[in-house]
């Protein structure tokens, strides 16, 4: 018996080191010369194939690069850095867009929302979904079995104790999938300095809004009247956030008596222009309100009853002019 | 001159009799997978040849200087997939090297060659017949043969289908699936040829 283990062991082996040797010789043989910066490349990618930039995987994307067939800030998810470092291997330089964020409109979670039924099916949004578009009262609304968060391949998205997804801005990577996965269309993506979010997509009117969900948008537009430079849009019972507009100045926020607008930057209490002031207009420029008043090369004042705090002077200031304090 | 006739009639009967895919019904899903276009399933059938001659080759040597001498007959199926793995992983090397556009043609399915059944069920039916070296090796190549004719004939039906007007119930694998069987029933009729 023993006999018969070794010879078994001896002959597989011998087989197997007879093949193996075989085959490495044919490797150096019939080896193929791959591009290096393709390798180089991949390196630099995520590595997560997630197929956002079109191609079936990081290592296509690589590929594709090297053949000119697409830009080296073609990846979604990459970083800035990322996308630097291609473009140092190709040796050209790269134009890459602001980082997208997925931005969830929807704030009603199951503590905020009522229920019009009870779903005991299969536990994912997309199929609640299929049985008369979800229990949820609000039929826009969030349905909270995190389609989202099981989709995302960077564990970006949790669901928090209230069944609303909550979207790590540091892990997020904007490559989308969680756009495609919900049913509902709630998340959209986001530039990353993009701070004020109107987180309802209910196409109801106030009424109705009132009934299933205590933070909706009721659509009474005040938003969109406080609004100093007209980013905030009415649309159906619902305001809509023109991102292009918004200066970020969270007025839109404070304002919302549903409390409905997330202001995520930090709100500005005291702006003040101190002496650094040449008088070079240029906040005056900018102010959407018109609060700076002041002569041309003569130190300029901030109307503190006309001023909304937005703090857009204090960003375009070159002169180190103006003082802000912000709130904790 | 007996012995060049039984070989001949051994190639016959692989090709024809007994082919691989239409009567022994082994290798199904390369025969499905890559039989879109003539081009590349003639390749594939090529490949296929070359893994299934080499691989009836090792199979006699191996079965009877190593398995039966020791007594290790029971290893058989590990002995035969190593070797078939080894001389696929060598077909893709090759044609990695030799045609990077027929490599990315065929796809998964060249590395799949390794799992097709119809390589493993050679390999184990030349100790049942118990054919010689020559004669396995004739049969390796015949029933390569006969798997690149299958797969070549099916490729062409299925490029001139593309321009048939095929019941929409039926278009795409479900109309493969039938006329995968209308071929197989159509070589029943080479059975009884050649008494094997």
């Amino acid at each position: 018996m023993a006999n018969l283990y070794i010879s078994a062991l001896v002959s597989m082996g011998a087989l197997g080191a007879f093949f193996a040797t075989g085959l490495a010789i044919a490797s150096k043989k019939f080896a193929v010369e791959v591009d290096p910066r393709i390798e180089e490349i991949e390196a630099c990618l995520p590595g997560a194939n997630c197929g956002g930039c079109g191609f079936p995987g990081c290592s296509s994307f690589a590929n594709a690069v090297v053949e000119g067939n697409v830009e080296c800030g073609g990846c979604p998810v990459n970083s800035t850095e990322g996308a630097a470092k291609i473009a140092e291997i190709m040796g050209v330089s790269c134009a890459t867009g602001e980082r997208m964020i997925a931005q969830v409109m929807c704030k009603g979670g199951s503590s905020a929302a009522t229920q019009r039924s009870e779903y005991r099916g299969i536990q994912t949004c997309k199929a609640a979904t299929a049985v008369g578009g979800g229990s949820k009262g609000c039929e826009y609304g969030c349905l909270g079995f995190g389609d989202c968060s099981d989709v995302c391949p960077f564990g970006a998205i949790k669901m928090s104790d209230d069944n609303l997804p909550i979207v790590d801005p540091e892990l997020c990577t904007g490559c989308g999938k969680c756009v495609e996965a919900c049913p509902k269309a709630i998340i959209s993506l986001v530039g990353e300095t993009r701070k004020n979010h109107i987180r309802c997509s209910a196409y109801l009117n106030g009424k109705e809004v009132r009934q299933v969900c205590k933070v909706g948008c009721i659509g009474c537009g005040i938003c969109a009247k406080n609004c100093p430079v007209g980013a905030i849009e009415m649309k159906d019972n619902l305001a809509i956030m023109l991102y292009d507009k918004c200066i970020n100045c969270g007025l839109c926020a404070e304002k919302c008596p549903m409390g409905t607008i997330d202001f995520d930057g930090a709100k500005i209490e005291e702006i003040k222009i101190n002496d650094n002031c040449i008088g070079c207009t240029l906040c005056a420029k900018v102010c959407p309100v018109d609060a700076i008043k002041g002569e041309v090369k003569k130190m300029h004042e901030i109307d503190p009853e006309i001023c909304i705090k937005c703090g857009i002077c204090y960003t375009k200031c070159k002169k180190d002019a103006i003082d802000v304090k912000y709130k904790d | 001159m007996e012995f060049i006739t039984d070989l001949l009639l051994i190639f016959v009967a692989s090709v024809l009799v007994n082919n691989f895919v239409l009567s022994r019904f082994l290798g199904i899903c390369p025969f499905l997978g890559v039989s879109k276009q003539v081009e590349t399933a003639f390749s594939m059938g090529m490949a296929t040849t070359f893994v299934m001659a080499l691989t009836a080759m090792s199979a006699y040597l191996i079965q009877n200087f190593i398995l039966e001498p020791l007594n290790l007959i029971f290893l058989q199926y590990v002995a035969f997939i190593l070797v078939i793995a080894s001389l696929v992983q060598l077909v893709e090397m090759f044609v990695k090297k030799a045609s990077p556009v027929l490599y990315k043609a065929l796809g998964i399915f060249l590395p799949l060659i390794t799992t097709n059944c119809a390589i493993l069920g050679l390999a184990l039916l030349i100790p049942m017949k118990g054919y010689g070296f020559i004669q396995s090796t004739i049969f390796g190549i015949g029933a390569g043969v006969g798997f690149t004719l299958a797969i070549v004939l099916m490729a062409g039906i299925r490029e001139t289908l593309q321009f048939a007007d095929v019941p929409e119930a039926v278009k795409g694998v479900p109309i493969a699936l039938i006329i995968a069987g209308l071929m197989a029933m159509a070589f029943m009729g080479f059975s009884g040829l050649i008494p094997m």
